[in-house]
């Protein structure tokens, strides 16, 4: 009876890796896909513009709300502590390094990754399943090249837009509450929040938000674009490209900021 | 066994799809081993057989969106598993395929779903001759009132109707049918039967009716072909078919009547 569930365990161990296994070498597959197909003709212009400011629009509200409430509530977590050594004058620069160099890449990602990343692969999934991919080829028009080139150009370009708009909210929500308790100017906030903010922050800034809006697109369409069993299919397809996509751009952050600082320290 | 070819000046005529030798498996389960077919130009051929017995997976293969395992598929006189993507897509080009659903794009009107595949595919195509093309599907299937309709707002049958309109606006001398009659009524039923026969003849298309519905089979095939364990049981005219003493296709055919 021991022996058996041993058995049993290993079986289930080998099949979970075996199918883990296969994911990954299928998942690099469909990237270099992505990478054959994105400079062959045809290239669909308009429908990439059209799903930039698809993503771009809808993401802005939840972008605009969590940017200001994270900017606005970072402060006033951070001012306790530097005022118990009477560095409140610090709050500019503080809240300016901490966006620029982490917060707001990484809170368009988590955000966009949860409301673009579900709705690609909810989207895809169902075209899947619904046959309406299958539907596409017979008509003689690559699927991989209109619905997955496309989206994962349009994600990786609005997301580094969104990046930086949500870098501004974040800032424009931080000077409200420094504004209100310090009572300093725009300028002097504008001055000391970009005083400790070099080139190198701004374009990690903007490699990180594109990475990321990459990561969001190419998992989110992988999943759509595999999606099986009907509706709960679709369901995984959605939940899993979220998922997956938070897992990476955390892993990407960790591998970037030590390229970052160790280029920073040369 | 019936041959392949019933009637012996169909041979004379010129052949648009010819199988040989086809075997197709998923996993450990075989669902296709050993089909042999040849579809005539302007002949309808229903191929008959239960759920899950490879009906759809042989359109797959014609269609290249599945490769076989073994075995010929011949398109037109070209090879389907080994052709260019460019040359398979110019031969998609004269392929019309109706799915089950009708697999209409969710996100797009009837109009657009119509519009997709000229658009895409001839780049220079007039506005006005789209239009035009648009109207011309819309009318043979009937519902030219729905043109600005989203998929979500039709019936069922609506659905498979705009599907086989989709699949007509490239003017393909092929027509694949999966399950047409599947889900509907029996009235809506007998309507798309007889459109797959309007078709026929207004296109003049060759077709292929996949299909478990006898009548449906009985109406619209000019040669039934009876699938069953990977393999074609019998093939010829309706009642030759049936009057098998095949133990597997009596059970059918005295299942779908008492049906």
């Amino acid at each position: 009876m021991k022996q058996k569930g041993q058995i049993r365990r290993r079986y289930i161990f080998t099949k979970n890796l075996d199918s883990s296994l296969t994911d990954i070498y299928n998942g690099f597959k469909f990237f270099v896909q992505f990478f054959k197909e994105l400079f062959r003709k045809p290239f669909y212009f308009r429908e990439t513009v059209n799903q930039t400011f698809e993503i771009g629009i809808r993401s802005l509200g939840l972008i605009t709300i969590t940017g200001f409430i994270v900017g606005f509530v970072f402060v006033k977590q951070s001012r306790p502590s530097l005022e118990s050594f009477g560095a409140t004058s610090w709050l500019p620069s503080l809240m300016g390094i901490a966006t620029v160099r982490a917060l707001g890449p990484l809170v368009t990602a988590l955000i966009t990754a949860g409301k673009v990343g579900s709705g690609i692969g909810a989207e895809l999934g169902s075209m899947k399943v619904t046959e309406q991919i299958d539907a596409m080829e017979v008509s003689a028009i690559n699927p991989f090249k209109y619905l997955v080139v496309t989206r994962v150009v349009a994600a990786t370009v609005s997301i580094c837009l969104l990046a930086l708009y949500c870098d501004f909210v974040e800032l424009l929500g931080s000077y409200m509450n420094i504004n209100s308790v310090e009572g300093i100017s725009i300028q002097t906030f504008l001055r000391n929040a970009f005083s400790s903010i070099y080139f190198l922050d701004i374009f990690t800034n903007v490699i990180k938000a594109a990475t990321y809006g990459f990561t969001i697109g190419m998992v989110g369409c992988y999943k759509g674009f595999n999606a099986t069993q009907g509706t709960r299919g679709v369901g995984m397809a959605a939940n899993k490209a979220v998922v997956f996509s938070i897992f990476l751009i955390f892993m990407e952050e960790f591998i970037i900021v030590q390229i970052v600082n160790w280029i920073r320290y040369l | 066994m019936g041959s392949f070819v019933s009637d012996p000046e169909k041979e004379k005529l010129e052949t648009v799809i010819s199988i040989e030798g086809l075997y197709k498996s998923f996993d450990d389960l075989q669902v296709l081993s050993g089909i042999d077919l040849i579809l005539h130009r302007q002949e309808n051929l229903t191929v008959l057989g239960r759920s899950g017995s490879g009906k759809s997976v042989l359109l797959k293969i014609i269609t290249g969106l599945l490769k076989p395992d073994k075995g010929d598929v011949y398109v037109f006189g070209k090879r389907v598993d080994k052709i260019s993507l460019t040359e398979l897509n110019s031969l998609r080009l004269r392929i019309g395929f109706s799915f089950q659903s009708g697999a209409l794009y969710d996100s797009m009107n009837v109009y657009q779903n119509l519009a997709f595949p000229l658009t895409m595919n001839y780049k220079n195509i007039d506005r006005k001759e789209v239009k035009r093309s648009i109207e011309e599907v819309l009318d043979a299937v009937a519902l030219s009132e729905k043109i600005y309709q989203m998929p979500a707002d039709l019936s069922g049958g609506q659905r498979k109707r705009i599907g086989i309109a989709r699949a007509l606006i490239t003017k393909p001398e092929i027509m694949l049918y999966d399950e047409p009659t599947a889900g509907l009524d029996p009235i809506t039923s007998v309507e798309i039967i007889d459109l797959i026969n309007e078709v026929q003849h207004k296109y003049n298309t060759s077709s292929i009716i996949i299909t478990h519905d006898l009548t449906c089979a009985k109406n619209t095939g000019n040669r039934i072909a009876m699938l069953g364990d990977g393999k074609f049981l019998q093939v010829g005219k309706f009642d030759v078919v049936f009057s098998s003493n095949d133990e597997r296709i009596k059970g059918f055919y005295n299942y779908n009547f008492i049906q």
